[in-house]
């Protein structure tokens, strides 16, 4: 068996980093990051982007050495991505925070409101069934990070969560100060808006919590396949005819569903800003769709059916 | 905040390259917007200068000029727009977020809050900004038409490491001087409760705003001793006719 030579340059400045010699031709780029790593213990492997071509696109961790463009001596380039953290750890942190935040200012802790309000609980029933539909979404949330969700990659770079906890705390806070406060105004229509706000809550709560399941069943354990999703016998996926990110059209709904029970303009905003965010992530997945596999459906929108 | 710039070196490749797949509209356009832009903040220059010679004092400078102030910074709106369909190679965000902060100085500080129109501070961020838009707009206007002075191209890569500090400082100081008149008016507030259930306090709002400029300032000065350190390293291996 024929054996390959491997040289790691640096994309940047083309310094030689590491050489490898007697590297089987099936061992997968994943293999050469772990052998990379032994001499640079400091890159570990999530770290790694190796690639063809200095200013490429980085190999997975799957390709296989002998069925890349290479010739019996290897050069690949590599880029350090940065300090990296498992989105696991990411979503667990970014959840619990507004889990608890929003928590701190329902039981209204000192410092939040004036202090004869310390401890004391708000007279509108509405409040208390945010509390809880806030609280069941973030729970839900974290349980699906831990059972559902199957990640394609394993880290993401670290100062996202340093983003991403101001952008899921910051909002929390921001939305829980006025729907606990003691001068909180509840809806103009009374008890017919938050039964129906209650009501569309659930549905896409439900709804969200199918797309999920959907989209788990789709990928065996373990693997990273890609493949289209169709709608199942839960009636709550039928929805995929229409869309290629339900879950994101359900997550807004749930959303407008709070708005309209707390009818809370911080609330309204965060609702907003989630939207734009969310139809960002469905047009690059719908294009992603579109450009992977050719017999894609052609009815599908996005994130809005036939809008958006 | 004064302006800063998408990489300037790469506009300039980009234009020479971009030109015949560029419609010939979207050019008379640009060059169209610019040289007006240019004649503006000419018009604003000459009519301050002419106001302090006059009068000796800069009492009452920004309400002789405060009309063709609104109306040329607000026009530059469409700049926002230039970015969104293509025509011009810069972020749109970028863009956006600068033209938003001369907007917000514009309407919602020295338009808005009378008693500190007379303010030294307004004086410095005027001039800064009228030095900093006639080199700007005369820099794109005659990129455009394929022929830049050299002395232009210096002004716009190297007036800005003075320029650009001044008019923060004159900014900051302006916001600082309105702050105790939006607390005795209470002017742009909404308290509760009300049916909204959000309230919004200006005093605190600018004070917020005032500390952005700490995060942001340095991140758009290095931008820009970024570009112009590529701009000179150009200059050196690729000798052009100015």
């Amino acid at each position: 068996m024929k054996h390959y030579e491997v040289e790691i340059l640096d994309a940047k400045t083309k310094d030689k980093l590491c050489f490898l010699d007697k590297v089987e031709p099936n061992a997968t780029i994943g293999e050469i990051k772990s052998m990379f790593h032994k001499s640079h213990p400091q890159w570990y492997p999530a770290r790694q982007s190796i690639r063809l071509d200095p200013k490429g696109k980085s190999l997975k961790d799957e390709d296989v050495l002998q069925n890349l463009p290479v010739g019996t001596t290897a050069t690949f380039y590599f880029r350090d991505l940065g300090a990296q953290i498992s989105w696991v750890t990411v979503f667990l942190t970014e959840y619990t925070g507004p889990l608890l935040i929003y928590l701190m200012f329902y039981f209204r802790v000192p410092f939040i409101y004036a202090p004869k309000y310390d401890f004391t609980t708000s007279k509108h029933w509405v409040v208390h069934l945010a509390c809880m539909c806030h609280s069941f979404h973030y729970v839900k949330r974290l349980l699906e990070t831990l059972f559902v969700h199957r990640f394609s990659h394993g880290t993401m770079p670290l100062r996202n969560i340093f983003k991403n906890c101001s952008y899921y705390w910051g909002f929390a806070a921001w939305m829980a100060y006025y729907i606990n406060h003691p001068l909180y105004t509840p809806p103009i229509y009374g008890e017919q808006q938050i039964r129906l706000a209650l009501i569309i809550f659930l549905f896409c709560q439900i709804g969200n919590f199918s797309i999920h399941i959907a989209l788990r069943n789709l990928r065996p354990p373990g693997s990273k396949t890609r493949k289209i999703p169709y709608p199942t016998k839960n009636p709550f996926t039928w929805i995929f005819l229409l869309v290629s990110c339900p879950n994101y059209t359900y997550e807004l709904g749930s959303w407008l569903g709070f708005t309209l029970m707390t009818q809370c303009v911080p609330v309204a905003f965060f609702t907003l800003v989630g939207f734009i965010q969310m139809t960002v992530w469905a047009k690059g997945k719908h294009r992603s769709y579109l450009k992977e596999f050719r017999d894609y459906p052609p009815l599908r929108s996005p994130i809005l059916p036939f809008i958006l | 905040m004064a302006s800063s710039e998408e990489d300037g070196s790469v506009e300039e490749k980009e234009n020479n390259n971009k030109k015949r797949t560029k419609s010939a509209v979207a050019t008379a356009w640009l060059t169209f917007y610019n040289i007006a832009m240019t004649a503006g903040w000419l018009v604003l220059a000459m009519t301050m200068m002419r106001f302090y010679i006059q009068k000796g004092t800069h009492k009452g400078l920004y309400r002789s000029i405060a009309r063709t102030l609104k109306f040329f910074q607000t026009f530059a709106l469409v700049e926002v727009g230039h970015c969104a369909i293509g025509i011009v190679r810069t972020s749109v965000i970028v863009t956006g977020v600068q033209v938003c902060s001369r907007i917000f100085m514009v309407w919602f500080i020295t338009n808005s809050i009378r008693q500190i129109q007379n303010e030294e501070s307004v004086l410095l961020f005027l001039v800064v900004w009228t030095v900093t838009e006639i080199t700007r707009y005369s820099y794109y206007t005659f990129n455009l038409l394929n022929h830049l002075p050299y002395f232009i191209k210096w002004a716009r890569y190297n007036l800005f490491i003075v320029m650009y500090p001044l008019g923060v400082i004159g900014e900051l100081l302006t916001i600082y001087a309105a702050l105790p008149y939006v607390r005795r008016s209470g002017m742009y507030c909404m308290r509760l409760p009300n049916k909204y259930n959000v309230s919004f306090d200006y005093y605190y709002c600018l004070i917020i705003v005032m500390l952005s400029y700490i995060p942001l300032f340095p991140q758009l000065y290095f931008h820009m001793l970024r570009q112009r350190r590529k701009m000179l390293h150009g200059e050196v291996i690729v000798e052009k006719d100015d």
